[in-house]
């Protein structure tokens, strides 16, 4: 008897599928609400090989869904805390753990090293890098999302040449504005738990062979109802046009921008402004309880519910400058600010605290 | 939530999901017939304006639909948008 006896007795499952699962490797992007149960069952199944992508640090508003780490973890690196955790678990798979945010110019090394990769991320601009690296590098994707208390699951790319991807069904990103994410809208943490599970289960009924799988098609499940709807996807013809011609295309596309995020600046503009305007102000729209903190700059600290009310404290400044975790609250922030002062120059701060060029890093 | 019509012999059901059904106020729809998905757009988009600012992909009885598509009598159509959290 083995660790996996309870799978490879099942019929049709068997020793060859246990084989396969040990001989893969799989990249799960991102270890939050989604990808916390996707590295847990991945790992218990006996993927061979698991890569875990995430340059995020935990924090206490983490905590209802992301499983895999507690109270003793906050401000750690998510990727480097779930790696520690599964090789105690199992000594008898590799762990991989790149500690890093996937950006246009790491995601081919990443990727290649990989057959399969699932995406667990939390935000527009990484899911359709993900989905145009992998359909430039012919990786297959298991695709999860959620919102509010519905989820999707599809698997993309997984059928060669004739593969349907993600931008068949949504050629164009949708801006920030349009589709808020959990730090907005709030989410139970059982339903990443229950999305994350099924791309887990597709990516092991995928790579074995085993069962009827999502290629091709998406399913959507609500949490409240327990009603699920899937649907056979269908190629595209304006699909092509927004994915990068070729991987070193990619390298030079900004997602951010394509991604609705234009109005914003990168942090070396920030500072830069920060220096020319003698009465700007720097302002963190997070909640209280979200890390890291920006250390070492002068700034406010006022969460995005409370910017409206607070406006009046802002009228002499002549730059206003707000970021947030990921770059997706301080776009909005830019718009409730920008009611209440047409003429001033307020801006957001591209990619937030998480950003690769950001002062917490340097 | 408004009360569902019946169906007819000649409506179609339309369901949302996500934002969408923020925005049309409800998660089902049974309307009178339409012809195609463009005409179901215009009048969608004229009883519920915010619908415009919002990407989303059309499904007919459970299979992606894409541009001007032909809607059989009795018809679910589905209307889908982009989730990014996780």
């Amino acid at each position: 008897m083995d660790r996996f006896t309870r799978q490879t007795i099942l019929p049709g499952f068997g020793t060859a599928a246990q084989q396969k699962l040990k001989l893969s490797r799989v990249l799960v992007v991102g270890v939050g609400g989604l990808g916390c149960p996707i590295l847990l069952y991945l790992a218990a199944a006996g993927v061979g090989t698991i890569g875990i992508v995430d340059g995020d640090m935990v924090s206490l508003s983490n905590l209802n869904r992301q499983v895999i780490f507690g109270e003793g973890d906050l401000g750690m690196n998510k990727a480097e805390t779930a790696a520690h955790f599964l090789k105690a678990k199992y000594s008898d798979i590799k762990i991989n753990c790149i500690p890093e945010f996937l950006t246009t110019q790491n995601i081919k090394v990443i990727l290649s090293q990989y057959d399969l990769i699932i995406d667990g991320s939390d935000n527009f601009p990484t899911r359709y890098l993900v989905n145009d690296a992998c359909v430039l590098l012919g990786k297959p994707l298991v695709f999860g999302a959620v919102y509010q208390n519905e989820g999707q699951v599809a698997i993309l790319n997984g059928n060669g040449q004739n593969s349907i991807n993600y931008r068949d069904i949504f050629p164009d990103p949708p801006t920030a504005y349009e589709i808020p994410n959990c730090n907005e809208t709030g989410v139970l943490g059982v339903l990443p738990g229950i999305i994350g599970t099924l791309q887990a289960a597709e990516a092991i009924k995928f790579l074995t062979g085993y069962g009827e799988t999502l290629v091709d098609k998406m399913l959507f499940y609500n949490l409240l109802s327990h009603q699920s709807y899937t649907m056979e996807l269908s190629q595209n013809p304006d699909s092509r046009k927004g994915i990068p011609s070729s991987i070193e295309a990619l390298e030079v596309t900004d997602y951010a921008i394509i991604c609705g995020d234009g109005d914003s600046i990168d942090w070396e503009e920030a500072f830069d402004l920060l220096g020319k305007f003698a009465g700007g102000t720097l302002i963190d729209v997070r909640e209280a309880d979200e890390y890291p903190k920006l250390k070492g700059y002068p700034y406010q600290s006022v969460p995005l519910d409370l910017l409206d009310e607070k406006h009046q404290e802002w009228l002499n400044s002549e730059l206003i400058l707000l970021f947030c975790q990921s770059g997706v609250r301080s776009l909005k922030a830019v718009k409730i600010l920008e009611k209440h002062f047409p003429g001033k120059k307020i801006h957001s701060i591209s990619g937030g605290i998480e950003a690769p060029d950001s002062p917490i890093y340097n | 939530m408004p009360k569902l019509e019946p169906m007819t012999p000649t409506s179609i059901h339309v369901i949302a999901f996500g934002m969408i059904a923020e925005k049309i106020k409800t998660k089902e729809l049974v309307l009178e017939y339409m012809p195609d998905t463009e005409v179901l757009l215009g009048y969608l988009y004229q009883q519920f304006p915010d619908l415009k600012q919002t990407k989303f992909s059309i499904a007919l009885n459970k299979k992606m639909v894409v541009g001007k598509t032909f809607i059989p009598v009795g018809a679910e159509v589905a209307l889908l948008p982009p989730f990014s959290g996780g």
